[in-house]
């Protein structure tokens, strides 16, 4: 077997907490589909046959009865519960599971929506025998409205500071600006190695790596890494460029714990033989100065960045809304469901969609919004650019736009909803006029 | 027999008394006609509709022994004569009506009969559906009362302005590669698509795109195909290993992974079955980059080994026993050939030479620098060329090592001549008939050191050598990725656009092959022999195995 999936849905959803303090994360619905489900089909379509899922207890128990789940998702799903206290981080759940990894892994995060031709990462990681392969892409700017906050406020976004050598693939430096106090220093092996470096900051992280095995057994030596994106990975790139003396250890440990086994295993077997065949081979990755293929090294860290293509991470609620927005349309969902009951003077428009057995009644308007499933609609409501979640109550003459209501609201008759986002299970009285940028938690 | 209402029936019972009457020769074609015979009455559902048409012209061609040359004509695919690859004749002779009305034939003809028949039942059984729509539209276009074979058509690779001829001519090479479907082992191989324009001469060969690699086809993870295999593809299609000897040992150590992680199915034998297992992984790499030389003899050796393990022998021992014959062909023909040639060659390098090689040879390296070891004194010229521009990766090696070297262009290589005492080029492969097959640009360096009546010596290992003869660069290259020609300079690139340019092709050879008038000497691990010699080494060769 080449790689095994690990998708990684514990997430708490610290960035979107009106959203997930009663939904969990991964099941949030995107497109009347819970969150979890974009990842598990991008895998599907892929060709993987089964996939570790790492998750909460809660959502498990979600899963099991969700229709969407149970039909389209195919693959085999082994799920591993783990606590929700929240800390325990992605590194740490790996740590957990190392007993279920017998080859290279493909970690992926469950609030990753994106239809990238993941072999150009697995290619990466394949061809050039790397232990980290990963996906980022360049950062789309969010158009919509955020319902709940007043006027533009732009929170201070930490940046990423990748970079990456000229042919764009490989990784030389990555840290986020919260980790440099005053100045970005970048040590002088690296540029003697690599030259030409471009920087780039406006990139989106899609938390889609490729980890080799031998990784994996670090962690489990290694527990004061807890976050992959945190630490292990800076910890990667910093270590490709590490004096040969303390070199990745995880290289030798790899090689050590191979060379006990009686059987070559691949590791071990492979990267004596590759540089066998390098050394015969006229083929070097930089040109200009004297050292051999790769410098020598044998860690070797590989970013596919995305030009175009969606790729979407929806942690934060402008996230959520862009991604309700445009993923419906990337796989082709069939606006209505078949189940839904809706009189023929409704206005549609269509890119609405709407859910299983929704009941829309009659001279309602309802343009680019999606409807969650057991929604009831009732007459004479205008729903516009609004996300409607599940078993939602919208009675007579309400006007919606703009906002998110989550599963189980109510919102009274002839409410006048503005950028609203309404909690869960809340009730908006009747006749509430001009809630405008209101957040009901 | 030929009963059950086949209306050939009576003509072929007609055929084979006149093939008594006729000789010996008959006898065999009749016997494979016969045998035909039986085939098609399996078939008989497929060519029913097929049948009124041929009745017919059966009936205006009574003693017509359905010959498949002169069927030709009426046949657009081309059946061109047997040279090409099993042409998608369609099926026998018989289904479509012939053209020609022979009474008396000439043994050449017979000849071509036979010939042709024994392509159509090859391609009979790779193609079994194909045959259907092809045979449909095949009309008869010779008019019944003419006794000559039909007016010849061009052959294809003539026509290349039709766009139709152009695209049959892409079918026919997609339908070349091996099989999709490989029915042993039930997997199932996509095909890489060619890429641009191809430039008419070589309009035979295939051209890809290192943009579109293989594995967009293919899943992830890969169970199809082993995935050291698929890792090693993608590793030939990207160039990371290049050269000859890397691509070898890159190939055998793959192998040993898959042999180390095979297990025998129930009911199967290990020599069979891992054969079997290894097709569609050879068929994925050819389609990644074409297979050189020095890969398919290693490969006919590991089969060869595979199909010798006795039946009887358990599985962990005879997966030993092959890693261990593995391991060894790599020493013996590999490493140890390479001491051994640096041995040979060191005693032709003597203090004070002027040494030119050209691109990378990692064996031409290795006996420089075991030279330089050697305190012999002299100094390298390398000779380098676009696209590629392998010869920098060699200058630094040479370079890393201490020997003195410069580096120059193709270009000026006849200006640099007159002070080179030796040229030492590297082979990719040697060709039954003497000649070198090697990096384009090799014969031109080879061509301008014989005008200046420099040694010129080959550096070979036996492995390499071929059964196969070429005396030209046409009949079978490799070409590569054409945007590797696309050059930026200065911010600007001139080719950008070029599939947009009609009357544009860029071409990207790899291989040329030098004629052995140019080569003076070639060096391999059996000793130092001349060019024509390397027949005699194949045949010595194939005695010992």
């Amino acid at each position: 077997m080449e790689l095994q999936a690990v998708l990684m849905a514990a997430g708490g959803g610290s960035r979107m907490t009106d959203l997930t303090y009663n939904t969990p994360k991964a099941m949030l619905p995107v497109g009347n589909k819970p969150l979890m489900w974009y990842p598990l089909n991008l895998l599907e379509r892929m060709g993987f046959e089964e996939v570790i899922v790492i998750t909460t207890k809660e959502v498990q128990k979600m899963m099991s009865t969700d229709p969407k789940m149970k039909l389209d998702v195919k693959m085999k799903l082994d799920v591993v519960c783990i606590q929700e206290d929240g800390d325990m981080g992605t590194a740490d759940a790996l740590r957990h599971i190392q007993q279920k990894i017998k080859t290279d892994i493909l970690v992926v995060s469950c609030d990753l929506i994106t239809d990238v031709a993941l072999h150009e990462v697995v290619d990466l990681f394949r061809a050039h025998n790397a232990t980290l392969a990963m996906l980022m892409s360049k950062a789309h700017e969010f158009t919509e409205t955020v319902p709940g906050q007043k006027g533009k406020k732009k929170t201070a976004e930490q940046r990423d500071f990748v970079g990456v050598d000229q042919s764009g693939k490989r990784l030389l430096f990555m840290a986020n600006e919260a980790d440099l106090e005053d100045g970005l220093s970048i040590r002088k092996s690296i540029m003697r190695k690599h030259p030409r470096m471009h920087i780039k900051t406006g990139l989106v992280d899609a938390h889609l790596y490729c980890l080799k095995k031998a990784v994996v057994d670090f962690l489990a030596d290694n527990k004061s890494i807890s976050s992959i994106r945190g630490e292990l990975v800076p910890y990667l790139v910093r270590k490709q460029f590490s004096k040969t003396t303390n070199c990745p250890k995880i290289k030798d440990d790899a090689e050590d714990q191979n060379q006990k086994k009686n059987d070559g295993s691949t590791n071990h077997g492979h990267s004596s033989c590759l540089s066998f065949s390098l050394d015969r081979s006229c083929w070097n990755d930089h040109r200009g100065d004297m050292s051999e293929a790769y410098h020598g090294g044998k860690l070797r860290c590989y970013v596919h960045i995305m030009d175009e293509g969606p790729c979407y991470r929806v942690n934060t609620l402008a996230a959520y809304i862009e991604a309700n927005r445009l993923a419906p349309k990337l796989f082709e969902e069939v606006p209505v469901h078949p189940s839904a009951v809706i009189s023929e003077r409704c206005q549609m428009g269509s890119d609405s969609y709407i859910g299983a057995m929704c009941q829309i009644a009659d001279k309602t308007s309802i343009k680019r919004s999606t409807i969650g499933n057991s929604t009831t609609v009732k007459e004479k409501v205008k729903v516009a650019n609004s996300i409607i979640m599940h078993g939602v109550t919208i009675e007579e003459g309400c006007n919606i736009q703009g906002s998110v209501i989550c599963s189980n609201a109510v919102i009274g008759r002839g409410a006048d909803l503005k950028y609203c986002l309404v909690g869960n299970g809340q009730q908006i009285e009747p006749e509430g006029k001009d809630h405008w940028h209101e957040h009901t938690p | 027999m030929a009963d059950a209402g086949e209306p050939e029936g009576p003509e072929r019972k007609d055929d084979i008394v006149k093939a008594k009457q006729e000789g010996k020769e008959l006898t065999k074609e009749e016997k494979q006609r016969l045998r035909k015979e039986k085939k098609q009455q399996k078939k008989s559902k497929e060519k029913k509709d097929d049948k009124p048409s041929r009745d017919s012209e059966k009936e205006k061609k009574p003693a017509s022994a359905a010959s498949p040359a002169p069927q030709t004509p009426t046949q657009p695919p081309a059946q061109k004569a047997p040279s090409a690859a099993p042409a998608p004749v369609p099926v026998p002779a018989s289904e479509t009506p012939s053209a020609a009305d022979k009474p008396a034939k000439s043994k050449a003809e017979l000849k071509a009969e036979r010939r042709a028949r024994q392509e159509a039942e090859r391609a009979s059984k790779g193609k079994k559906g194909d045959v259907g729509p092809q045979a449909a539209p095949g009309k008869p276009k010779a008019p019944p009362s003419e006794l000559q074979p039909v007016v010849k058509r061009l052959p294809e690779h003539v026509q290349v302005d039709n766009p139709e001829v152009l695209k049959k001519l892409a079918k026919k090479l997609e339908r070349q590669q091996t099989p999709e479907y490989n029915a042993a082992t039930k997997v199932k191989i996509p095909l890489r698509s060619d890429y641009g324009y191809k430039v008419s001469l070589f309009s035979h060969l295939h051209q890809y795109s290192r943009k579109a690699p293989l594995t967009q086809q293919l899943g992830i993870p890969s169970t199809v195909i082993h995935p050291a295999i698929v890792r090693l593809g993608l590793q030939y299609s990207q160039g990371i290993v290049a050269g000859s000897n890397a691509r070898s040992v890159a190939l055998l150590h793959a192998f040993k992974q898959v042999i180390r992680d095979y297990t025998t199915p129930p009911n199967e034998e290990l020599s069979r079955d891992l054969v079997n297992r290894l097709k569609p992984y050879i068929s994925f790499l050819n389609q990644c980059r074409p297979l050189s030389a020095s890969m398919g003899n290693a490969i006919k050796y590991i089969k060869k080994e595979i199909s010798n393990i006795p039946s009887q022998c358990k599985e962990e021992e005879a997966k030993r026993k092959l890693l261990n014959c593995i391991d060894c062909y790599i020493n013996e023909k590999i490493v140890l050939a390479a001491k051994a040639i640096a041995k040979y060659s060191i005693e032709k390098i003597s203090d004070g030479d002027v040494i030119l090689v050209y691109g990378c040879s990692s064996l031409v390296n290795h006996i420089l620098c075991e030279a330089f070891e050697k305190n012999r004194k002299f100094r390298v010229i390398v000779v380098d060329s676009r696209p590629r521009l392998e010869g920098r990766e060699a200058l630094r090696r040479l370079v890393q090592k201490g020997i003195n070297c410069t580096y120059v262009l193709i270009s000026a290589v006849s200006y640099i001549l007159p002070e080179v005492s030796k040229v030492f080029l590297g082979a990719h492969a040697l060709l039954a008939n003497g000649y070198v097959m090697s990096r384009v640009g090799t014969s031109q360096i080879a061509l301008v050191a014989k005008a200046f009546n420099v040694p010129v010596l080959v550096c070979c290992e036996t492995y390499k050598f071929c059964e196969r003869v070429q005396t030209d660069s046409f009949v079978s290259n490799e070409l590569d990725d054409p945007d590797d020609l696309i050059v930026t300079r200065t911010g600007t690139t001139q080719l950008e656009h070029w599939q947009e340019v009609p009357s544009l092709g860029l071409l990207n050879l790899v291989y040329d092959v030098t004629p052995p008038d140019f080569v003076d000497l070639v060096i391999t691990d059996l000793g130092m022999i001349p060019c024509t010699s390397v027949p005699v080494v194949l045949r010595v060769k194939n005695v010992d195995q």
